[in-house]
């Protein structure tokens, strides 16, 4: 059998395990490799323009797509910029493959040029990491490496891989099966405790479902909606579950937590029974611990067991994937509708809904507003920066369909959003799909303009530009007395520095400024009809703020509310 | 918080002590110790960590812990039937002959060792239950000690 070498193996193993677009940037230890890329007709690369568009594009496209993202990097400090979007997939358990290449195997330890210890380095952030001393083993490990990314509680797994690896040969046989025997996650949900929650849901009067990242990642919102109709249980989502039940259904409660509903913090803290499906009981959604949902009993439906009574003490664990145990949920719950405790819930939507001062100036919620008018019935992906821009993306948007929503929830990675839209456009060429910013977000990666342009993405990025860097203005606003201090990213002309339309045409994409509410709706269907990357330069009111709010060490329905 | 005792059979691989302690260190949970080694099968190794914790903290150590790709079983011994064992250095000081006899005879009462004698002092080992190291530690304080080195808990369950 003809010898192949490490890079060519590693291409056909990737191959094997069904990836067809790789996000990188190429370096000296990985030339290798990237050359054996070069025209390569089954897996397509795409440069960005700096490794942690890369990163965060392998993991837009992974939310967007379900497969594994791949990104690829040098040594060094190619790799060491990819740290932050590994942290940012590790907390919201999202499949990746990182490819790092690494010094001469024999330089490995010396302080040697671009030399990192990505192993060391990653290895919090990582779900498990590989150094490939011997190309015979590089195979293997791509195998074990994607089965760890996408099953369980699916998350990042980084190789990295020496250049002289890359260049040893040895004879390719792709394994056929795998088996950790120190990995075997428990998929099954056990009949004994599922059935318990179904005779819990019979005794409750109040109770709620509190639904997570882990609906999409398991692919379980058809279960869930058939488990809410059928029981009559009104639904919130956490951030991260955004699009896993439609938002238009009358059981659906919004988004709970620091800046969720009023009505959904409500009805989680009055509740008397609490179904957390793929959730993991975050500080952004319990508030004040020992004061969260003081009457419920909580039932805790997760594939990860150590997330079961870490924060919140369950009464009716179930370790299983969501989309398994609810299917076997369905068949043991009975029809029901709890009519009095919905009947409470709609008074309180009608008493404290979500809202906003509905005058004549340009705020950021109708921005959101309009852009889910003008895209309804499309298929269309939002994804977003970090801070206010993100939360008002969250609470007025109204999300329908998973894997439609894609926003760094654990590490609020401001600079995310922008590659994360490439990769998802990427993933998905017929979607629509829009970047909702801040202005001191877009600057983070604003480089990917380049990758936005030259591959001929029509990514539409709407920049909420306050001159703030917004979400800690805020907390500043309300907390220290109004010293903006570090927070002004703008003095008075919002456009001078930068001048985002310049600055996108300066990379060869369409910019447009918008300073008033009524030429809103005509930007918009401008934009969707522009067939490139478009900025959207929004000149909003500069201290508008995210309400409601529970502050720190509040429990959740002691929220501010704020001016309408 | 009390202390706990957890055999953990890992794969013998490179990395996966630091993959261990890196866990700890990052969630915060106290190592009383840490003892490790190959086991009858070259692929295995086997680690007793001793934790300082409560009963809640313990069982996310321990989910924690399994969650590692490389760790292969998480038991935990306390409270059952486990036989235990640590190896303990103690430098003594022995500034007289006479107080080096009289260190001597202590020793031999306990059924440690002495395995080193130097000109101002003595080293004592002796290799034992939690019992016996730490009578031994308390035997000895009187005369001075200079130096301890101990191995850390190895256990196993008995049946």
């Amino acid at each position: 059998m003809a010898k192949l070498t490490g890079a060519e193996i590693l291409i056909k193993s990737l191959c094997a395990e069904g990836v067809t677009h790789a996000f990188g940037y190429p370096g000296g230890t990985i030339i290798p490799l990237t050359d054996k890329l070069y025209n390569n007709k089954a897996l397509t690369f795409h440069l960005t323009r700096h490794e942690q568009g890369a990163v965060h594009a392998a993991d837009g496209y992974a939310r967007a797509t379900g497969k594994v993202g791949v990104c690829i990097a040098t040594s060094g400090p190619g790799a060491t910029n990819l740290v932050t979007g590994i942290a940012t997939a590790h907390m919201d358990s999202i499949p990746l493959v990182a490819i790092t290449g690494q010094v001469n195997s024999s330089l490995i330890g010396n302080d040697a040029f671009q030399e990192a210890d990505m192993s060391g380095i990653t290895r919090p952030i990582t779900k498990h990491n590989y150094l490939v001393k011997d190309v015979k083993d590089l195979a293997q490990v791509v195998k074990e490496a994607f089965h760890i990314a996408r099953t369980g509680r699916p998350g990042p797994v980084l190789i990295d891989l020496p250049v002289d690896v890359q260049l040893q040969k040895t004879e390719f046989k792709y394994p056929k099966t795998v088996n950790i025997r120190g990995y075997k996650p428990t998929y099954k949900g056990h009949v004994g405790q599922i059935k318990k929650i179904a005779k819990a849901i019979e005794k409750s009067k109040r109770p709620v479902i509190y639904a997570g990242g882990g609906i999409i990642l398991s692919g379980a919102e058809k279960e869930l909606t058939m488990f809410a109709r059928k029981t009559g249980i009104p639904v919130t989502t956490t951030l991260m579950g955004l699009g896993g039940f439609p938002e238009d259904d009358s059981l659906s409660l919004g988004m709970l937590g620091m800046h969720g509903t009023a009505y959904a913090n409500h009805a989680i803290q009055d509740s008397d029974l609490i179904i957390a499906v793929g959730a993991r009981f975050d500080d952004r959604v319990t508030g004040r611990i020992d004061a969260f949902a003081p009457k419920a009993i909580v039932a805790h439906i997760d594939i990860d067991p150590a997330s079961v009574s870490k924060n919140v003490r369950v009464d009716i664990p179930v370790i299983g994937d969501a989309k398994g145990v609810l299917k076997e949920l369905n068949k043991f719950s009975k029809k029901g509708s709890k009519s009095a405790w919905l009947k409470t819930i709609a008074g309180w939507k009608k008493k404290i809904p979500l809202r906003y001062k509905n005058d004549g100036k340009l705020r950021p919620q109708y921005i959101i507003e309009q852009i889910h008018a003008l895209t309804k019935g499309k298929n269309v992906i939002i994804a977003t920066e970090v801070g206010q821009n993100q939360m008002w993306a969250a609470q007025f948007f109204t999300f329908t369909k998973p894997r439609t929503w894609l926003s760094s929830g654990g590490l609020g990675t401001m600079g995310y959003g922008f590659p994360a839209a490439i990769g998802a456009q990427i993933g998905k060429p017929d979607s629509i799909v829009f970047d909702i910013a801040g202005d001191g977000s877009i600057q983070m990666n604003i480089q990917e303009l380049a990758t936005a342009v030259i591959e001929k993405l029509p990514i539409k990025i709407a920049i909420l530009n306050n001159g703030y860097l917004g979400m800690v203005r805020q907390w500043q606003e309300l907390f220290y007395e109004k010293r903006y201090a570090y927070t002004v990213l703008a003095k008075k002309d919002l456009t001078a520095c930068p001048d985002f339309v310049r600055l996108a045409e300066s990379y060869g994409a369409k910019g447009m400024r918008i300073r008033k509410k009524t030429d809103v709706r005509k930007a918009i269907k401008d934009a969707l009809k522009i067939k490139g990357p478009v900025v959207m330069d929004f000149i909003i009111e500069r201290e508008e703020n995210v309400f409601p709010m529970v502050p720190t060490g509040k429990s959740i329905d002691k929220m501010i509310h704020g001016l309408a | 918080m009390d202390k706990f005792i957890i055999a953990v059979l890992v794969e013998n691989k490179f990395g996966v002590l630091a993959r261990v302690a890196g866990l700890f260190s990052a969630r915060g949970f106290n190592i009383v110790s840490l003892a490790v080694g190959e086991t009858e099968d070259p692929e295995v190794s086997r680690m007793t960590i001793v934790v300082e914790a409560d009963e809640r903290i313990l069982e996310q150590v321990k989910k924690q812990l399994n969650k590692l790709i490389d760790v292969i079983t998480v038991q935990d011994l306390t409270g059952g039937k486990y036989v235990d064992r640590e190896l303990i250095l103690i430098k003594v000081k022995a500034e007289s002959a006479a107080v080096r006899e009289k260190i001597v005879q202590v020793v031999d009462s306990t059924g440690a060792e002495i395995v080193d004698i130097g000109k101002k002092c003595l080293t004592v080992e002796e290799a034992g239950d939690e019992h016996k190291v730490k009578a031994l530690i308390e035997l000895l304080r009187s005369y001075g000690i200079l130096e301890i080195v101990r191995t850390g808990k190895i256990a196993i369950q008995s049946k």
